[in-house]
C-alpha cells in the first residue's frame, strides 16, 4: 500500500462525491422556479437510493470475480471483506478506498439522467428507476469496463473516467426515458425558461472542481497518470467553453452565461474517458470538438421532438461519443500504454467505437424496459394538474424560494 | 387625498425618489412587477433556443398625497421619468377615501 496514493484517493472521492450537490443546482437553476426543490431532490436522492443498492449488491456484481465477462459474483455482497487492507484488489489503495471512490461514480451516473426528466416525473417513479438501474445497467457496464469484463478484457476497449461507463451510458439512458415520459406540457409551444442561471453557473463550477477528482482520480494513485488527466481535464474543459460560446456569437449574435457553463461540461465529459490516454494537444481538438459538436447537437431534441428537458444526451451522449471515439485516434502509448489510430493502432478505434455501439444498445433496452415496467404499473408522470402547480408543492409540500417570511 | 400609481423604468427608480422628496412627498412604495404594454418583448436565448418573452420588467411605484400635493408630484415623475422613449411608463390618479395610520389611529390628512 502507498500512503500518498491512499491520500489522493480519499480526496478524490470526496470531490467526486461534491459533484452531485454540484449537478443538482446546475439543473436546478434551469427548471422552473416552482421546480426547483423537486429538481434538486431528484439528484440528492441518488446519493441515499445508490449508497444502498451499492452497499448490498451493486459493487460485488461490478468489481467481484466474473462470471463469463459479463457480471461479477456476489461475494462481496453487503461490503463484507472490505477492509483496512488492499488484498481483494491489485491497486496501491486500501480495499474500502477502492469501494469508496468506485461507489460515488455510482452515484453521480444515474443523478445526470434527471435533467432529462425534470419537471414531470414521478418522485417514486424516479427513486424506484435508479435503483433498479443501478443494480442492472450501471453495474453490469462497470463491469464489462473496468470490472474485468469483455468490453475491457476481451474487446480491449478503454476508458479512462468514465466516457462509457458514465456518460454515454446516462446519456442514452436519458434519451430512453425521455421516449417513454414524453414531452412536458407546453414544450415547444410555451415559454419554458431557467428561473436562476447563477444556480447553473455554481453548479457548474462544482462541477468542474469535482471533476479533478473524477478524472485525476482515475489513476488510482498519485501519480504522473493523475498529473496528466489533472492538465487534459482542464484544458479541455476551458476550450470547450470558449469553443461553445464562439458558435453560440457566430449564430445568434451573442454569448451566453448559459453556454459557457454547458461547453465546460461538454468538454469535462468528452475528456473523460480520454484523461489518462492522450496529451495536451489532443486535449484541446477533444475540447473543441466537444464545443462545437454539443453545441450544435441541441437542436437535435426539437426536430425530435424529444423533450429532453435539460440537454443531457446532447452534452453526455454526444460529449461522450465524442471522447471515446476521439480516444481512438490521440491515445499515445507513452502515456496510457495505448495507441491510437494517429499514433500507428488502427484497431484501436474500432475497438472504441464498438465499445460505444454496445454501450448504447444494452443501455437502451434495458433502461427502456424499466421506465416501460414502472409505467404500466405505477406510472411515470406526476397528473396534469401537479405538473402545471409544480412538482415542489405537488410532490413536497415545500417550496424553494417564499415570497416573504 | 390621492394615490398616484406610476409604472416607471427601473433604472428611473433612484432619480424619482429624490425628486419626489424635494416635492415634499413624506414616503413611498416601490415593487419590481411586469407588464406589456405598446413596448414590444424582446428575445431570450437558451442554449441555443430563442424565446419571446412579452413581458418587461418595470417598477411600480405608490405615492398617497393631499390634494394639494398631487399635480406637483404627477409633474415631477412625468418629467423625471421621461427619456422621450417608448417603454418610459404610465401614471395612474385614483381618488383615496380615507388613509389610516395603523399605529397611532390617525385618520384622512394627519395620517398622511
Amino acid at each position: 500500500m502507498d500512503t500518498g496514493d491512499t491520500a489522493w484517493i480519499l480526496t478524490s472521492a470526496a470531490l467526486v462525491l461534491f459533484m452531485t450537490p454540484g449537478l443538482a443546482l446546475f439543473y436546478g437553476g434551469m427548471v422552473r422556479s416552482k421546480n426547483v426543490l423537486a429538481m434538486l431532490m431528484k439528484n440528492y436522492v441518488a446519493i441515499g437510493v445508490v449508497t444502498i443498492t451499492w452497499v448490498t449488491v451493486g459493487f460485488s456484481l461490478a468489481f467481484s470475480g466474473d462470471v463469463g465477462g459479463v457480471i461479477g459474483d456476489l461475494n462481496l455482497w453487503g461490503l463484507r471483506d472490505i477492509g483496512l487492507e488492499n488484498t481483494l484488489f491489485e491497486h496501491t489503495v486500501p480495499d474500502s478506498a477502492f469501494a469508496m471512490f468506485q461507489f460515488m461514480f455510482a452515484i453521480i451516473t444515474p443523478a445526470l439522467i434527471a435533467g432529462a426528466v425534470a419537471e414531470r416525473i414521478k418522485f417514486s417513479a424516479w427513486a424506484i428507476f435508479i435503483a433498479v438501474w443501478s443494480i442492472l445497467v450501471y453495474a453490469p457496464l462497470a463491469h464489462w469496463v473496468w470490472g474485468g469484463g469483455f468490453i475491457g478484457a476481451d474487446l480491449q476497449a478503454i476508458d479512462f473516467a468514465g466516457g462509457l461507463v458514465v456518460h454515454i451510458n446516462a446519456g442514452i439512458a436519458a434519451l430512453a426515458l425521455v421516449i417513454a415520459l414524453g414531452p412536458r406540457i407546453g414544450f415547444r409551444r410555451e415559454v419554458i425558461r431557467p428561473h436562476s442561471l447563477p444556480l447553473t453557473v455554481l453548479g457548474a463550477g462544482m462541477l468542474w472542481f469535482g471533476w479533478f477528482g473524477f478524472n485525476a482520480g482515475s489513476a488510482l494513485g498519485a501519480s504522473g497518470a493523475a498529473a496528466n488527466a489533472f492538465l487534459t481535464t482542464q484544458i479541455a474543459a476551458a476550450v470547450a467553453a470558449t469553443c461553445w460560446v464562439i458558435a453560440e456569437a457566430v449564430t445568434h449574435g451573442k454569448p451566453t452565461t448559459l453556454g459557457f457553463a454547458s461547453g465546460a461540461v461538454a468538454g469535462l465529459v468528452a475528456i473523460t474517458p480520454a484523461s489518462g490516454f492522450v496529451g495536451p494537444l489532443s486535449a484541446v481538438v477533444i475540447g473543441a470538438a466537444a464545443g462545437f459538436l454539443c453545441f450544435w447537437a441541441l437542436r437535435l431534441k426539437f426536430r425530435f421532438n424529444f423533450d429532453d428537458s435539460l440537454d443531457v444526451v446532447a452534452v453526455h451522449l454526444v460529449g461522450g461519443i465524442i471522447g471515446a471515439v476521439l480516444l481512438g485516434l490521440f491515445a499515445e502509448e507513452r502515456i496510457g500504454g495505448v495507441n491510437g489510430l494517429f499514433f500507428g493502432a488502427p484497431e484501436q478505434l474500432l475497438r472504441q467505437i464498438a465499445s460505444v455501439v454496445i454501450t448504447m444498445v444494452f443501455s437502451f433496452v434495458v433502461s427502456y424496459v424499466i421506465a416501460l415496467i414502472l409505467k404500466a404499473t405505477i406510472g411515470l408522470r406526476v397528473s396534469e394538474q401537479e405538473e402545471r402547480s409544480g412538482l415542489d408543492l405537488s410532490l413536497h409540500e415545500e417550496q424553494g424560494w417564499v415570497l416573504a417570511d | 387625498m390621492k394615490l398616484i400609481v406610476a409604472y416607471i423604468n427601473p433604472f428611473k427608480l433612484d432619480e424619482i425618489r429624490d425628486a419626489l422628496k424635494e416635492t415634499g412627498v413624506t414616503g413611498l412604495s416601490a415593487g419590481n412587477v411586469q407588464g406589456f404594454g405598446r413596448q414590444a418583448g424582446h428575445t431570450e436565448t437558451y442554449r441555443g433556443a430563442e424565446y419571446e418573452v412579452d413581458f418587461v420588467p418595470k417598477v411600480r411605484i405608490e405615492v398617497l398625497v393631499d390634494d394639494t400635493l398631487a399635480p406637483n408630484v404627477i409633474s415631477t415623475i412625468e418629467q423625471t421619468a421621461r427619456t422621450g422613449s417608448i417603454g418610459d411608463g404610465k401614471i395612474a390618479v385614483l381618488p383615496v377615501e380615507d388613509v389610516i395610520r395603523i399605529r397611532t389611529g390617525e385618520r384622512g390628512r394627519d395620517a398622511l
